[in-house]
């Protein structure tokens, strides 16, 4: 063996070393979402949010001492993918997983999560959740080591039925979904809770069509219109959002819409180019005008570094906030002691107001936003997607009001 | 009623014209050179892409015109370099070779225009109602759409049949060694071939681009619709296309319109499911399954016809 090869071997050596012993010193965070196939449009700005996050607070010096990494997995939004991927992130010592793409996929995790702490006292794992809104996931399905900080679908259907039925003007309610358990769902608890608060409003169409396969909605928009509906609501997201709002505005239809995920990849654009300012209406937990200074100030520092890519998870800051006070409050990384501390938590959100994390099934509750998106005025600074329209409050929900109950009988490990 | 019929046909004709549209192409080429190109759709991507990029750069009816060329030619390159190479391995090959490319130019597309959407606007000489029935407007673009669509027809059919030069490519099909011999050169007449074959599915995608949403993933959410427009219609029947693609639009969109389902029909007989295993298929509406309704054709037309409506070969 000549020197040449000693030497790069014994480089090699000292590096491994140093990764070990770097390894001690680094909090690192397994990011599972898509980053190839149709989700990864999303997976990846979702990505760039939990990053941008790690390097504020690296600057300020990492968390006790420790530097914040996050590692990310591709799971193409196939549940069996994402088991293998957090099979994978373990191996790498990563014991804190956070996923939000697809409530299919939030399930495989969770209940893998926690038999996977039953088997390996000592050597938990801590799953959270920012965006996964199947309501099951808090309810029957619920585990101790599970958190979710985006409101759960009931809890948006909660608010924004509130909301509706102040408007006197909302008559006749056309729903339409896609057919699928987030679509399903979003559809029965309009219904449920339509009946409830507003039983004079008459649902004049029930609408269930394949995801993410439909290229023209103009029958849908027919029907809607022969329907003499005055408001849609609809949890579409994605294309099937963009598609449905364009073939409307092709067609004239003029009615209001009250909807899930209008602010998500391409919404803004094609609420901009079907020309319907402030009819579509978006139940959100924050948005880039909330006036708040702290939450305004990071929205320009976002924008700043992502080019222009608008915080869509206000969501995943609260996560992390808690997430790094947890961790000093412990002065520990270990998931037991973080998941101790997040039970019942209490934070100031990012867009300002109380936020709890609710210990009987680790659901986050915070003041929900409806938004409308138009033409702004001197009070709105931020465009999305460079449309030159943003967001607005259209009315605001306190924490109290988007409280809903739930099922779980939550099993505390000894 | 009489609004939902009247207005859902005319929905389901722009519908089937949009079909045609990016379908005319394929059929092209599978009718003149026996490749069924499973990068059809990437090419109307590509389409897409250029045409937006150019409606920034120059405007988009320039656009329209140059971004087919573009794509023509990388077409035209993609046969002389790729395909013809393949050739020689037959049918398969030449499958997997399109399959694979389908791929690389999703990639490619990504890498360089991202993977949101990305904001092409209907031109503003096309920006606005064309007509109103029944309170529901149509816009200009679409008619632009449908009358594109009808000229391509139109004139490829024209070409086809009626001139020399779609003698000559039909003869190079069946008997190139002959048209060889007789002077012409058949690579070449391949290649063409294949070029203004995906030229026309970039038209489709500088016309479809605005009308729809430009997205990375666009190809891949409508490669499949357009080969049950082709087997339908009869594989290499342009004719048959045309028709296949007003009867899909048709079909799909007046079964959006039907709220019908099983327990509707035969639920005042006194039939009745209990709950368990076919609740689905008893309470499913005829609406709810519209979208799938094309692949039932598909499947349908395969066992009984295998020609398809106006195909003069088996598939």
């Amino acid at each position: 063996m000549n020197s040449g090869v000693v030497k790069v071997l014994a480089v090699a050596a000292a590096s491994f070393a140093a990764m070990s012993a770097y390894a001690a010193d680094t909090i690192k965070i397994a990011y599972i979402d898509p980053l190839s196939g149709g989700g990864a449009s999303v997976g990846e700005v979702g990505y760039k949010h939990f990053q941008f996050i790690a390097d504020q607070l690296n600057a300020k010096g990492g968390v006790l001492g420790m530097k914040v990494e996050v590692v990310a997995y591709d799971n193409k939004t196939n549940p069996q993918e994402s088991l293998i991927q957090v099979q994978k992130a373990i191996d790498a010592s990563a014991r804190i997983i956070t996923q939000g793409n697809g409530s299919s996929v939030a399930a495989a995790i969770e209940d893998f999560v926690a038999k996977y702490n039953d088997r390996n006292p000592g050597k938990e794992i801590i799953y959270l959740n920012y965006a996964a809104v199947d309501p099951s996931l808090t309810n029957e399905k619920c585990s101790y080591w599970h958190f979710r900080w985006d409101a759960s679908s009931d809890i948006k259907m909660e608010a924004l039925t509130n909301y509706m039925k102040t408007r006197a003007n909302i008559k006749k309610v056309y729903l339409i979904n896609q057919d699928y358990s987030f679509g399903q769902s979003v559809r029965s608890e309009a219904m449920k809770m339509l009946k409830q608060k507003r039983p004079d409003i008459e649902i004049v169409g029930n609408e269930l069509h394949p995801l993410l396969k439909i290229t023209d909605f103009a029958p849908y928009i027919a029907k809607i219109k022969a329907s003499g509906a005055d408001s849609v609501i609809t949890g579409n997201w994605g294309q099937d959002f963009a598609l449905l709002l364009k073939a409307s505005a092709d067609a004239g239809l003029q009615v209001d819409w009250y909807t899930y995920y209008a602010g998500g990849a391409g919404g803004p654009t094609a609420i901009k180019q079907a020309n319907v300012p402030d009819r579509v209406f978006a139940i959100v937990e924050g948005h880039a005008n909330i006036p708040n200074a702290p939450s305004q100030e990071l929205e320009k520092a976002f924008r700043a570094k992502l080019d222009g890519q608008s915080n869509w998870y206000p969501r995943a800051f609260n996560e992390m906030t808690m997430l790094v006070k947890a961790i000093e409050e412990t002065k520990s990384t270990d998931p037991k002691k973080i998941a101790q501390k997040l039970e019942g938590m209490k934070i100031t959100v990012l867009n300002g107001g109380d936020g709890f994390m609710r210990a009987d099934d680790h659901q986050f509750f915070q003041p929900m936003y409806i938004a409308s998106f138009g033409p702004r005025g001197a009070n709105e600074p931020f465009d999305e997607e460079k449309t030159g329209w943003g967001w607005k409050t259209a009315a605001k929900i306190d924490t109290p009001n988007t409280m809903v109950p739930t099922t779980c009988q939550m099993a505390h490990p000894s | 009623m009489l609004e939902l019929v009247i207005v859902s046909t005319l929905n389901g004709v722009l519908f089937g014209m949009l079909l045609f549209l990016m379908a005319s192409g394929l059929t092209l080429i599978f009718s003149m050179m026996g490749v069924l190109n499973f990068a059809h759709a990437s090419f109307y991507m590509l389409g897409a892409f250029f045409g937006f990029q150019l409606s920034q750069w120059i405007g988009f009816w320039p656009g329209l015109v140059v971004a087919p060329v573009l794509v023509g030619g990388i077409g035209a390159l993609v046969e002389r370099y790729g395909l013809r190479a393949v050739h020689r391995h037959g049918h398969v090959a030449e499958l997997l070779f399109t399959f694979g490319l389908a791929f690389v130019i999703e990639e490619v597309v990504q890498m360089v225009w991202g993977k949101l959407p990305v904001d092409y606007r209907v031109p503003p000489s096309l920006d606005f109602t064309a007509f109103t029935v029944f309170s529901t407007n149509y816009p200009a673009f679409k008619m632009f759409e449908l009358l594109t669509a009808i000229a391509i027809f139109v004139v490829l059919l024209g070409v086809l049949t009626r001139t020399r030069i779609g003698l000559v490519i039909q003869a190079a099909l069946s008997h190139p060694n002959m048209v060889g011999m007789l002077g012409h050169n058949v690579p070449r007449i391949f290649m063409l071939v294949f070029g203004l074959g995906t030229a026309l599915a970039a038209v489709a995608g500088v016309i479809a681009g605005p009308a729809l949403v430009t997205q990375s993933n666009m190809a891949g959410l409508l490669g499949p619709i357009l080969f049950v427009v082709v087997v339908v219609g009869g594989l290499g029947s342009l004719q048959g296309a045309f028709i296949a693609s007003l009867l899909i639009g048709l079909v799909q969109t007046f079964a959006v319109a039907i709220n019908l389902s099983l327990a509707d029909i035969f639920g005042p007989l006194g039939v009745t499911v209990r709950p368990g295993l076919l609740t689905d298929i008893w309470q499913v509406t005829v609406a709810q399954i519209a979208p799938i309704i094309p692949y039932l054709l598909l499947v349908m037309i395969l066992i009984l016809r295998p020609s398809g409506l106006l195909g003069t070969r088996e598939t």
